[in-house]
């Protein structure tokens, strides 16, 4: 996809592109009666502005050698990553429906040699930005002009070997790289901020010598903003988009739902959300 | 609990040092200097796709070479080994073929995770070259691998590789480089013994040799200990002991072929020398092999125990866990 101008007025528009990847998580989360979607349904902004907006692709060709490459580093993030894979035409909606099963090539934790457009293998967290800036390396020998964006949680910043690829980002000064961290405040054990204090955010990046944006992750025009600011800036810096998201974003029911890693959905709740999501775009 | 050590005996001699980077090159023994560094520039020569990469260790694993002959395809990552192996692969997703050298304790025990899923699980084309392994320390356990070849050995992908001198590390090289795939290697660097070029010796991945045969006992080696076993040869000939020596330079595949002839020739005793803990290695290989197998020969293991070993001068250490040519001749001798 080139990229627009115009992109909230495009057909079909941006909102529509995160209204259907919400629906196709939450379709694969019925199938399989779990799945993370309350991380899905708060990135899945982020991620229609990534693939309806700023990359460059093609659906047909998934490894085209001048397409932006996006490293999903919280691999349990997978399920929102295919709804967009769907959305986006990479992969077939109608594997939809295998969503976590056996032979499926969407397995619940997201990996590089089972999914078309998937370029790593997640699952353990921390990992996404060392491989980054290894691929921010190697576009540069290359001299190509496609760039690696790289979506992390908040919870992966308690890791060491993520300021280590911070580090070096703005050591190599990888203008080719944009991170993304989905800043929703949940980790395993709580809130992310309770769990290792990890602010202020803004300022430990900048003084790593990176470019930083701070972003309400769901308000799609503040993110189409900070996406073209994040490809345009001149100055030779890695680039990050701080995305503060609201897990469960888009069903009333389950943003209101008390926080956790992973929330519980009954079986009789996703056609709820469906239709919750459903009346919110009506509305 | 750790109980902290008793103070030496006064007046007792004792050789001084407990460096951490020390030579395993006996005095007057033929050397080669920087063998991977040197053979590493020349595969660089017409293979553009490769560039060297380090973790601060540029100096000390001999990947400095490379980077003086090559700047702009060098990459510093700094004192970070997970970084160093997830940017790896990184640069393999992008089609270059990264060499990328620590020590042997990182690589296999700080960034395991790191190769186990951003390399050998990706199936990314990296070549992990690891200076200091096995006992090639005096410095103690922060610097010396007792366990990286089991580690590696047990990661799916992986093909582990232990070699015995320069002559051999200067053909594994390109030989790497040949496969399509990841690839762990120990690395003997600085000044490194120069010992298999007077057997006709030629390093081939996937592949035992035997180096020379002999009635009485089979010596299935791999790395330094095949130095040591062939330096064994004569002080044993002393005694009218006649050993072979295979040496199985690829860990994993295992030559198995090669391997089962040697050992199920009748009458020898079987005894497999590592410079690794006796846990998981060539010697546990070769065992479980052999049982798989139906072939049963009396069977020893020469090998690093299970405990943390000392700090000291190398000689001392190797006398002390049996993996000096004294000690290799002296167990060959008492089990035979």
């Amino acid at each position: 996809m080139e990229t627009s101008t115009n992109a909230l007025t495009n057909t079909p528009k941006l909102t529509d592109r995160a209204h259907n990847i919400r629906r196709n998580a939450l379709r694969m989360g019925e199938v399989q009666g779990q799945g993370y979607i309350a991380q899905a349904l708060d990135i899945s902004d982020v991620l229609a502005v990534a693939y309806f907006h700023a990359m460059r692709y093609r659906p047909e060709d998934p490894s085209w050698e001048e397409r932006d490459r996006f490293l999903l580093s919280n691999g349990h993030y997978a399920i929102a990553l295919y709804a967009a894979l769907i959305e986006a035409g990479i992969v077939p909606e109608e594997e939809l429906e295998t969503y976590g099963s056996d032979e499926s090539r969407l397995p619940m934790s997201g990996m590089a040699s089972y999914t078309p457009g998937m370029e790593m293998s997640g699952g353990s967290l921390g990992l996404g930005l060392s491989i980054a800036v290894g691929m921010g390396l190697g576009l540069k020998r290359k001299k190509s002009g496609a760039r690696v964006y790289t979506l992390f949680s908040d919870g992966e910043l308690d890791e060491g070997s993520v300021w280590e690829a911070i580090q070096s980002a703005g050591h190599y000064k990888l203008d080719n790289l944009i991170g993304i961290v989905d800043v929703n405040n949940q980790q395993a054990d709580g809130p992310s901020t309770q769990v290792m204090a990890f602010e202020p955010l803004v300022k430990k990046l900048q003084a790593f010598g990176w470019f930083v944006q701070r972003v309400n992750g769901n308000d799609l025009n503040a993110v189409v903003a900070a996406f073209d600011a994040a490809k345009s800036h001149p100055e030779l810096k890695p680039r990050i988009i701080v995305a503060d998201t609201l897990m469960g974003k888009g069903v009333p029911f389950l943003e209101q739902r008390e926080k956790s890693h992973f929330i519980r959905v009954e079986p009789h709740e996703w056609q709820l959300a469906l239709a919750a999501l459903e009346a919110g775009r009506q509305a | 609990m750790k109980t902290v050590r008793s103070a030496p005996q006064p007046g007792k001699p004792r050789l001084t040092t407990s460096a951490m980077i020390a030579s395993i090159a006996a005095e007057g023994q033929k050397t080669r200097p920087g063998p991977f560094g040197h053979a590493l520039v020349e595969l660089a020569r017409h293979r553009p796709e490769v560039v060297g990469m380090t973790a601060d260790l540029g100096k000390y694993t001999d990947m400095y070479i490379f980077a003086k002959e090559f700047p702009d395809r060098y990459y510093q990552m700094g004192m970070a080994e997970q970084l160093l192996f997830g940017a790896a692969s990184g640069l393999a997703a992008e089609g270059f073929m990264p060499f990328a050298t620590t020590y042997a304790v990182f690589a296999s025990r700080r960034a395991y995770d790191f190769i186990h899923q951003t390399i050998a699980e990706e199936d990314r084309n990296v070549k992990i070259v690891c200076a200091l392994p096995g006992l090639t320390s005096g410095y103690g356990p922060s610097h010396q691998a007792a366990e990286d070849l089991a580690l590696f050995r047990a990661m799916p992908n992986m093909t582990v590789i232990d070699p015995c001198d320069a002559h051999e590390i200067e053909q594994l090289v390109p030989a790497i480089a040949a496969h399509q795939g990841p690839v762990y290697t120990r690395l003997l660097r600085g000044q490194v013994p120069v010992v298999l070029d007077e057997y006709d010796y030629k390093f081939e991945l996937g592949k035992a040799k035997l180096i020379r045969d002999g009635k009485d006992a089979l010596v299935i080696s791999s790395g330094i200990m095949t130095m040591r076993a062939l330096e064994a040869v004569q002080t044993l000939k002393d005694d009218s002991i006649d050993i072979a020596v295979l040496h199985v330079p690829t860990i994993k595949p295992l030559d198995t072929e090669t391997i089962l002839r040697e050992a199920g020739k009748s009458g020898r005793l079987v005894v497999v020398a590592e410079n690794h803990t006796t846990i998981g290695g060539l010697g546990e290989a070769a065992a479980a092999l052999l049982m798989r197998s139906g072939v049963h020969p009396p069977f020893r293991q020469i090998a690093l125990p299970d405990e943390f070993l000392d700090a000291g001068a190398l000689p001392t250490l190797h006398d002390r866990y049996g993996i000096s040519t004294a000690e290799v001749a002296r167990q060959i001798k008492r089990w035979l």
